[in-house]
């Protein structure tokens, strides 16, 4: 890869990948407090207040109704598309106690144990997986 | 003069830290990730030891968060500090730095064009501990000096591989023009494919990837033109990490020799790999 000149061109091609949101410009911005918030969670006093009301903590800070209720319901693709960063979203699954595989794996609609298991069997395919317009 | 001996490709996974560090690298879903380590620890005891390793890593939302994003930042302090991710820092050694080859490498990488961010303090993550500990074991010390450089790959648009391969290559010019005789090696980190967000997450595609080790040695400088869409489609969001390697790759010059190579799948939700390579001019 060297120059890109059409940004515009760069990231439209980054919706054709199924199942996967790109962390572009757009959503970094539409996310910062969202992804700072999470960072928040880094510190343990932070977590105590969280955990204690969760509601109460969300309210300190400048989100969206949507993301607030997204963070309550721990829906975690509805998290990617309102900007939140998997890196960022991983302190909230932290905070839960949750491992990246228990979190990662109710993204894809499968259980824990089916997850698991499709990583021990050599993980998720790439054929199908490439392209929603080409079909690969 | 400084010289630099060879170059190291390693995932940095965080499982592995973890398992390191609660003694499990001989349970039987981790032994085979740990193994392919062996010789790399070996070598580098009795043959390679370098004094200095420059680390190209990742942050991952531990010291930088959104309110500044780095594209390249070099390490110039004295010392580093181990993140607490969450479940309090590694219990591993602190990060002992290089500040005179650091600064000596800053400025020359400006004066060459390539833009650095500087910083004096930071704590780095598991991308830069968990390749220290894959191949230097349980230390009291490292017996290593560490000049972190961290990319950001999480907040697109990351880096272009063929930037990255140029920076290896500025690299190794500003590193060649150091007074001081000393044995310094490369390493890139991260990847290799893996996702760990949304409904493709635990993509893994062995093939490409391996095409990927194939092509860090010889004499090909392919890999500088792989646009990042390919890496997203092909070895999943994260992926992305592997433009890492590039500088690393970058900085041997024209050509390569691998010494020793490992991959395994899967180490929780990624693809490990791991190449040690050394420059044939």
């Amino acid at each position: 890869m060297t120059r890109v000149t059409d940004v515009a061109s760069y990231l439209a091609e980054f919706d054709d990948i199924p199942g996967t949101r790109v962390f572009i410009a757009k959503r970094a911005r539409a996310g910062y407090h969202l992804n700072q918030f999470a960072m928040s969670l880094m510190k343990p006093e932070n977590r105590e207040r969280f955990k204690a009301d969760e509601r109460a903590y969300l309210d300190e800070w400048p989100m969206s109704e949507e993301q607030k209720e997204a963070l309550l319901a721990r829906d975690y693709n509805r998290l990617l598309d309102l900007g939140g960063n998997v890196y960022f979203l991983a302190k909230v699954f932290s905070t839960d106690g949750l491992s990246f595989v228990q979190a990662v794996s109710t993204m894809t609609g499968m259980s824990v144990e089916e997850y698991q298991a499709m990583m021990v069997g050599g993980g998720r395919s790439p054929e199908g997986a490439r392209s929603i317009k080409d079909k690969t | 003069m400084a010289r630099i001996t060879a170059g190291i490709g390693c995932s940095h996974v965080p499982v592995l830290g973890f398992a390191h560090d609660h003694k499990k690298t001989q349970e039987p879903i981790f032994k085979p990730a740990f193994d392919g380590f062996d010789w790399t620890r070996k070598w580098m005891k009795e043959e390679a030891k370098p004094d200095v390793v420059i680390l190209v890593y990742n942050d991952h939302a531990s010291f930088f968060d959104m309110k500044i994003i780095p594209t390249f930042a070099i390490g110039c302090g004295e010392r580093f500090g181990i993140c607490d991710e969450g479940f309090g820092p590694r219990p591993v050694p602190d990060v002992e730095g290089s500040p005179d080859l650091a600064w000596h490498i800053a400025q020359s990488l400006i004066l060459d064009e390539f833009d650095m961010t500087i910083v004096n303090e930071m704590d780095v993550d598991h991308g830069l501990t968990v390749p220290l500990t894959m191949m230097y074991g349980d230390v009291p010390e490292w017996p290593v000096k560490v000049i972190p450089l961290a990319v950001n790959v999480v907040t697109y648009p990351p880096p272009s591989g063929n930037r990255c391969w140029a920076l290896g290559e500025a690299i190794a010019r500003a590193v060649a023009s150091f007074p001081e005789d000393l044995n310094v090696q490369v390493w890139g980190t991260g990847g290799m494919s893996h996702q760990l967000q949304g409904p493709r997450a635990g993509l893994i595609n062995a093939e490409w990837d391996n095409r990927f080790l194939d092509k860090l040695t010889g004499d090909t400088d392919e890999l500088r033109m792989i646009e990042h869409v390919e890496y997203l489609r092909e070895t999943g969001s994260e992926g992305i990490e592997m433009v890492m390697w590039l500088i690393m790759r970058g900085a041997l010059g024209k050509a390569t020799k691998a010494l020793h190579r490992h991959y395994h799948v899967p180490v929780s939700n990624t693809a490990l790999g791991h190449i040690v390579l050394e420059p044939t001019g």
